[in-house]
């Protein structure tokens, strides 16, 4: 029950977020039911926007597995972490269900925690969050099939101001973060506009714009400690 | 059908990230370079995808750059997620308005 009530704050945002999601589902032409499918079986933000985009565009399985991985990279970081942090009843059955929704949000609340978290306790804590994600896609998807076509072109950018809302406050403070954020807008407008890159498609433009400024970000400014970048 | 193994595949490929080094490793990354490149990999991920993508979400370019200048303001002042996005709606929807006036 700490778990439930540790998440409250995560539920309000993710309906929030969620619901965005589902309107930009269906206004890519998926139904209620496939863009609630969507966030049930992913439960991630920038991976099911990305996803959504590909899908829309009829991209090949191997594009799709490919932004995925790269995209939830840092996840696998977070697993690494929480892996360490499990109390000794956490078996490995446990953890195949604990890694299911391990968020950005859930992992921060479960680290900021003085001692291991139990099962029970990640279970109330991601359980709530779940449903939440889930049940906002729903409301935003069927949400815009009642929304005037002003309305929907103004909720096409609600999205990106989110992403934006991510990387300022941060690339404010950290020079490297303006400086990578930087080159990866550089090199998507590049891959967008620039005839010899005319053949890449979105999906993979992501991908080498991810890899390459964040590759050069690792390069000339390392990291000392990685805690700070779960927030 | 096809939108189905669209689906399995984000779902399974998501899932596996998260279930592998949680169910196997033990210790942690200790390697400076992955480390810092999985600290970048959000920022640039997100900006990515944001520009330019962001000047072609509503119906116009013009009405997309205002929503774009106010999410930008409003974003380096550290506002919530939820202001920012809305505000930036807000502002494409008086763009428009004040578009078709003209």
């Amino acid at each position: 029950m700490e778990g439930a009530k540790d998440s409250l704050p995560i539920v309000i945002g993710y309906f929030s977020v969620s619901f965005t999601f589902g309107i930009m589902a269906a206004k890519a032409g998926f139904s209620p039911w496939i863009a609630t499918l969507i966030s049930i079986t992913n439960v991630t933000s920038a991976g099911q926007f990305a996803g959504l985009t590909l899908m829309a565009a009829q991209a090949s399985y191997f594009e799709i597995f490919l932004t995925e991985l790269i995209i939830n990279l840092r996840y696998g970081l977070m697993s690494l972490s929480l892996s360490q942090r499990l109390s000794d009843s956490a078996t490995t059955g446990k953890r195949l269900l604990i890694a299911f929704a391990n968020t950005d949000e859930i992992f921060a609340v479960s680290v900021s925690k003085p001692r291991k978290v139990t099962p029970a306790y990640m279970a109330g804590l991601e359980i709530f969050p779940i449903l939440g994600w889930s049940a906002g896609t729903l409301a935003g998807a069927i949400a815009t099939s009642l929304l005037p076509p002003f309305v929907q072109s103004a909720l096409g950018v609600a999205l990106y101001g989110m992403f934006i809302a991510i990387v300022l406050p941060v690339a404010r403070v950290r020079r490297p973060v303006a400086f990578v954020s930087l080159l990866a807008a550089a090199l998507s407008i590049a891959f967008a506009y620039l005839p010899i890159f005319h053949r890449i498609s979105a999906g993979f433009s992501i991908i080498l714009c991810t890899l390459i400024a964040a590759g050069v970000g690792a390069f000339f400014w390392p990291v000392p400690d990685t805690k700070e970048a779960d927030s | 059908m096809k939108t189905y193994c669209y689906i399995a595949v984000m779902a399974v490929t998501t899932y596996l990230i998260r279930m592998v080094p949680l169910v196997l490793f033990q210790k942690e990354i200790r390697s400076p370079f992955i480390k810092s490149f999985l600290y970048y990999v959000p920022y640039a991920c997100l900006t990515a995808m944001t520009i330019p993508a962001i000047f072609t979400a509503t119906r116009s370019p013009i009405s997309a750059a205002c929503g774009f200048l106010v999410a930008m303001v409003l974003g380096w002042n550290k506002k919530s997620l939820p202001v920012v996005a809305g505000f930036a709606c807000a502002s494409v929807m008086i763009a428009e308005a004040l578009m078709k006036l003209i």
